[in-house]
C-alpha cells in the first residue's frame, strides 16, 4: 500500500453563482453608473458609512448614497487594493492604519476610479452618521481635507450598558431635526418632507421581513444558505444605497424565493464551485472577512464541508434578526434606534450573548473569530469574546488572522492550517462526546 | 506485522515514526526535508524501518538463548555498517549521475579528463568512507547531502589541481546531480544490505566468528518478518502540498496535542517552538486538542532566529544555550524580528555588550513571546510539555522555566529527548487508530 502521492493542482473552474446573485451585482453595477455619471445628471453625492446608513433619509434629499468602505471592498475583490494600500503608504500612512481607509486614500490618489472603470464623483457632503469606529471619523477628516466639503456629524452613543435608553433616542432625534436636516437641506436645495421618508421607511421594513426570513434558513440541516461568505452578497443592497427601495424589495423577495426553494429540495449553498457537498460543520463566525483572497478563504470552508450558519458581520449594517424594523410611525426615532443598535455599537458582553444565542438557536458546532490586523473596533476584545462564549456553549472556538483589503496580510498556508485543525478538533470532540455518551 | 507510519513533514526536517499494534514505537526516522516531499516522506519512512529493524534485531537477541555476543557493541556495529552500506549506495549513485552530467558546451574537448578526475575523487570517497563510520567517529550531519558534499568538495579540490582541471567543472557536476540523487528514493534492497552489513560486522571482529553460527539465524529470520505497511498518517505545515491523499492527512496541531499526550498522558498544554513556527496547544486526558495559537504568518522568534543569530555569530546553534548560560546580567531584547536581529546584534556588540549577555537576552525575548502564544491559548494547566528543536536549548529551557514559574506558578514541565517526533509521534497513534476503525482517531 502506498499513500505516499505527489499533489496535482486542479485546472481552474468557471465561477458558478446563483441567480441572486447575478441580480445582486447587476443592482451594484446600476449604482456605480448612477455615481460615476453624477457629473452628466447632476446628481448630488453624500458620502456615507454602512453601519448608521441612512439611506432613506438621504433619498428624501434626491442625493446619491456613496460608501467609501465598499468601494475599499470592491477594489479588493476585483485585487485593485493592494496597489492602493501602497499609494495610500508612499502619501503617509503608516502600516497598521486601518487598510479600508488606506485602500479609500491610494484609490483617491489614483484618479478615485469606480469598479466600472469611471471617475467616481467628487461628495458634495460627508454624513458621518455612526461613531463607534473612530477610525471613520479620522477618515472623513482626510476626506473633508481632499473635497474640502461639508461634514455632517451625527454622534451615535454607544451601548455600553447594553440598552438604548430614551435620552440617547432623543439626542440622537435633536442631531437629526437641528443639525442633519438642515444641512442637508442647504446642500441639495431640497425641502425635507417626512412623509416622503415615511414611504421609504415603510419600503425598507418589508424588504427587512424578507432579509430576515432567509438568514433564518441557515437553522435548518442542512442549511440553504452560507450566512457569511454567501451572506456578503445577501446584505449588499440593505446594508447599501437600495434600502428603503422598490429594487430591495424586489431583490429580497426575489432571494427569499431562490432559498426556499433550495431548502425545498435539502440543498445546501451555493458555492463557486457549485454545490456544496455534504454538510460537515456547522459554524458561527465573527469578524469580517478577507476581500483579497475572497474565494480562496470561501473555498477552505467548503471544501471540508463547512458552512457558516450565522455571523455577526452580516449585522454591521443592522441587527434586523433580532426584531429591529425600520418604523415609519416614528420616522426620527427609528433612525436613531437603527444607528444605536447596529452589531459594532453593541457592547462585549451583547456581542458574546449574540454570538452564545446563535451558536445555540442555529445549532452550530463551535466560533470561529477572523481577527482582522488593521482593524482594533472589531479586534479589540475578541480573544475574551472567545472564552467566554467557549465557557457558555461548551463549543470550541478558533482564531485566524487576516485583513480586510491588503493582500499582504492574508497567508493561506497559515490560515488552512488553523481551519483544518480546527474542524478535526470538532471531528475528534463530536466522536469523543460519542464515545463517552 | 503490522505497522502504522506517522510522518511530520517539517520545513527543515521530515520526521518519521514507526508504532506497532501495542503502540509501542519500534523505529524513528529523520531526513532533510530537501525541495522534494514525496521524497523526504519515503526517506523518513525507510530510515524508520531501518531503525525498526534494529528494534526487532535487540529483541530478537536479548529472546534468543545462547547469544554470547555484547549486544550493544554487536548492534551499535552493525549500525555503523548499515549507514556505511548506505552511504556507498548512494555515492555510486552519486558517481553515475555525475558522470552523466559531464556532456554540452561547458566540457567541450575535456569530458575524458573531467571524468577521470570524478573517477579519481569518488575513489578517495570510497577508500576514506569507512572512517566515516569508525566507531567513536564525529559526523557534523547523518545526511547523504551534508556528509558527501563536505568530503567531494575537499577531494574534489584536490583532484582537480593535480589535474590542471578547473575545480568549477566538478563543482557543477555535483550541485546539479546531488538535487537528483537526493530527491530519487534511495534504490536496493534493505535485506541485502542488512546483510552486506553484517559481514562487515563479522569479518572485522575475529571474536565474533565464533558467534556466527548462533547471530546470524536470528538475523535472518527477522529480516523475514515483513513489516507491512498497514496504514500511514501525514501531517506537516503548509499542508497544501504535502503527498498524501486526503484521509491520510491530520492536523499538525492535532498530532502535536496526541504524541505529547503520548509522551506524557498528564500533559494539558503544549508548547512546541519548531523552525518557523511556534503553537500554544491544550489537550484535555485523552489528548484532544481543545484550543490552540499559532503565530500569525510572522515567524519572529521561532528556531529559525537562533539559527540565524548563531550564523550572525559564527557559532553553531548548539553553541548559544551554553554561551548564554554563563550570563549574569541578560540585556533587555524587545525584537525578535528575524530581519532585524542581525543588525540589534551588532549594534550591542559595537556598545560593548557581552556576547553571553545579548544571548541571554535574546532568549529571553524568544521565550516571552512564546508565553504571550501560550497565554492567548488558555494558558498552562499542569503538566506542561515542550516539545521542537528550542527545547534542546538550555537557555531557552531556562527562561521559560522562570517564565512559567512567575506566571502560573509551580508547575511540572517535561522535556523530552525524542521532542522532535511528537508530531510523527501523534500521526502514527491516528494511523494505528484510523485502522482500527475508530472514526477521526478517537479512542472509544
Amino acid at each position: 500500500m502506498t499513500t505516499i502521492v505527489t499533489p496535482k493542482a486542479a485546472p481552474a473552474k468557471e465561477v458558478v453563482k446563483d441567480d441572486s446573485m447575478v441580480k445582486q451585482k447587476e443592482m451594484m453595477a446600476a449604482h456605480y453608473d448612477r455615481l460615476t455619471s453624477a457629473s452628466e445628471t447632476g446628481a448630488k453625492v453624500v458620502s456615507t458609512f454602512v453601519p448608521g446608513n441612512l439611506n432613506e433619509l438621504i433619498m428624501c434629499f434626491d442625493l446619491l448614497n456613496n460608501l467609501p468602505e465598499v468601494n475599499a471592498i470592491q477594489s479588493g475583490l476585483r485585487r485593485q487594493s493592494g496597489a492602493y494600500v501602497l499609494e495610500a503608504e508612499k502619501i503617509g500612512h503608516s502600516e497598521d492604519v486601518c487598510t479600508y481607509v488606506k485602500s479609500d486614500v491610494g484609490m483617491m490618489a489614483k484618479g478615485n476610479i469606480g469598479p466600472n472603470g469611471k471617475k467616481l464623483p467628487n461628495p458634495d457632503a460627508l454624513l458621518l452618521s455612526y461613531t463607534g469606529c473612530f477610525t471613520f471619523m479620522k477618515w472623513f477628516e482626510l476626506l473633508r481635507e481632499q473635497y474640502k466639503c461639508e461634514t455632517i456629524m451625527l454622534h451615535t452613543p454607544y451601548m455600553g450598558d447594553g440598552k438604548i435608553t430614551p435620552n440617547m433616542v432623543e439626542y440622537m432625534v435633536k442631531q437629526i431635526k437641528e443639525e442633519v436636516i438642515p444641512k442637508l437641506e442647504r446642500i441639495s436645495g431640497v425641502k425635507f418632507d417626512i412623509d416622503r421618508l415615511r414611504e421609504y421607511l415603510k419600503k425598507s421594513a418589508k424588504a427587512e421581513d424578507d432579509l430576515v426570513h432567509v438568514l433564518k434558513t441557515a437553522k435548518n440541516k442542512p442549511s440553504p444558505i452560507d450566512a457569511y461568505f454567501g451572506g456578503i452578497y445577501y446584505i449588499g443592497p440593505i446594508f447599501g444605497a437600495f434600502r428603503g427601495t422598490e429594487d430591495a424589495i424586489d431583490y429580497y423577495r426575489f432571494l427569499r424565493a431562490e432559498c426556499e426553494a433550495r431548502l425545498a429540495e435539502g440543498k445546501g449553498p451555493v458555492t463557486p464551485d457549485g454545490d456544496m457537498g455534504k454538510e460537515r460543520y456547522r459554524l458561527v463566525v465573527e469578524g469580517p472577512p478577507n476581500y483579497t483572497n475572497f474565494r480562496q478563504f470561501w473555498k477552505m470552508f467548503y471544501d471540508e464541508g463547512a458552512v457558516v450558519v450565522a455571523s455577526s458581520y452580516t449585522k454591521v449594517g443592522g441587527v434586523y434578526d433580532l426584531g429591529f424594523r425600520h418604523d415609519p410611525d416614528k420616522p426620527l426615532e427609528t433612525l436613531a434606534e437603527y444607528c444605536l443598535g447596529v452589531y459594532t455599537n453593541r457592547s462585549l458582553p451583547m456581542r458574546i450573548e449574540m454570538l452564545a444565542n446563535y451558536i445555540d438557536e442555529y445549532q452550530a458546532d463551535g466560533l470561529l473569530i477572523n481577527s482582522i490586523k488593521s482593524c482594533n473596533s472589531f479586534s479589540a476584545g475578541q480573544l475574551l469574546i472567545m472564552r467566554e462564549v467557549e465557557k457558555r456553549t461548551g463549543k470550541p472556538a478558533a482564531f485566524v488572522e487576516s485583513d480586510l483589503v491588503d493582500p499582504r496580510y492574508f497567508s493561506a498556508a497559515n490560515i488552512k492550517n488553523r481551519l483544518e485543525s480546527y474542524f478535526q478538533m470538532i471531528e475528534q470532540r463530536r466522536a469523543g462526546g460519542r464515545a463517552a455518551a | 506485522m503490522k505497522t502504522f507510519v506517522g510522518i511530520d513533514l517539517g520545513s527543515t526536517t521530515t520526521k518519521a515514526i514507526l508504532l506497532d499494534e501495542n503502540r509501542d514505537v519500534i523505529g524513528r526516522g529523520i531526513t532533510n526535508s530537501r525541495s522534494n516531499y514525496a521524497t523526504a516522506a519515503r526517506v523518513a519512512s525507510e530510515e524508520a524501518r531501518v531503525d525498526g529493524r534494529f528494534t526487532l534485531f535487540r529483541r530478537a537477541l536479548t529472546e534468543a538463548e545462547g547469544i554470547s555476543v555484547r549486544l550493544d557493541d554487536f548492534l551499535g556495529a552493525l549500525e555503523r555498517a548499515f549507514r556505511l552500506e548506505q552511504f556507498l549506495e548512494q555515492l555510486d549513485d552519486l558517481q553515475q549521475t555525475c558522470i552523466g552530467l559531464v556532456q554540452g558546451d561547458r566540457f567541450a574537448g575535456r569530458e575524458s579528463g573531467v571524468k577521470e578526475a570524478l573517477a579519481e575523487v569518488f575513489t578517495r570517497l570510497r577508500a576514506e568512507a569507512p572512517e566515516l563510520y569508525a566507531p567513536g567517529a564525529k559526523r557534523k550531519s547523518d545526511f547523504f547531502r551534508d556528509i558527501a558534499g563536505s568530503r567531494y568538495h575537499t577531494q574534489a579540490e584536490e583532484v582537480a589541481r593535480d589535474a590542471s582541471l578547473p575545480y568549477e567543472l566538478l563543482l557543477n557536476v555535483y550541485d546539479k546531480s546531488i538535487i537528483d540523487v537526493e530527491n530519487r528514493p534511495p534504490a536496493g534492497g534493505l535485506s541485502e544490505k542488512f546483510r552486506r552489513a553484517l559481514a562487515r560486522v563479522l569479518e572485522a571482529d575475529p571474536q565474533l566468528q565464533s558467534a556466527r553460527g548462533d547471530v546470524l539465524p536470528v538475523i535472518e529470520r527477522t529480516l523475514a518478518v515483513d513489516l507491512e505497511e498497514t496504514y500511514l498518517v501525514g501531517t506537516g505545515y503548509g499542508r497544501v502540498t504535502l503527498p498524501f491523499s486526503k484521509e491520510h492527512i491530520r492536523s499538525e496541531i492535532l498530532c502535536h496535542g496526541l504524541g505529547a499526550h503520548m509522551m506524557y498522558p498528564s500533559t494539558r498544554t503544549v508548547l512546541d517552538i519548531g523552525g518557523q513556527d511556534t503553537k500554544g496547544i491544550q489537550v484535555d486526558a485523552q489528548g484532544i486538542v481543545v484550543n490552540f495559537q499559532m503565530n500569525d504568518r510572522c515567524a519572529a522568534g521561532c528556531g529559525r532566529y537562533l539559527g540565524y543569530i548563531a550564523d550572525e555569530m559564527n557559532m553553531g546553534l548548539h553553541e548559544l544555550g551554553p554561551l548564554a548560560m554563563k550570563s549574569d546580567r541578560p540585556a533587555r531584547i524587545n525584537s525578535t524580528c528575524t530581519v532585524f536581529a542581525g543588525a540589534e546584534l551588532r549594534d550591542r556588540l559595537s556598545l560593548g555588550e557581552k556576547r553571553e549577555d545579548i544571548l541571554a537576552g535574546l532568549h529571553r525575548a524568544i521565550i516571552l513571546r512564546a508565553i504571550s502564544i501560550i497565554s492567548r491559548s488558555g494558558g498552562v494547566t499542569d503538566e506542561f510539555t515542550f516539545t521542537g528543536g528550542v527545547a534542546k536549548n538550555e537557555a531557552a529551557v531556562r527562561e521559560l522555566r522562570k517564565l512559567i514559574k512567575e506566571n502560573y506558578g509551580e508547575v511540572t514541565i517535561n522535556i523530552n529527548p525524542e521532542s522532535i517526533y511528537t508530531g510523527a509521534l501523534g500521526a502514527a497513534e491516528f494511523a494505528r487508530r484510523a485502522h482500527s476503525g475508530q472514526i477521526q482517531g478517537v479512542e472509544p
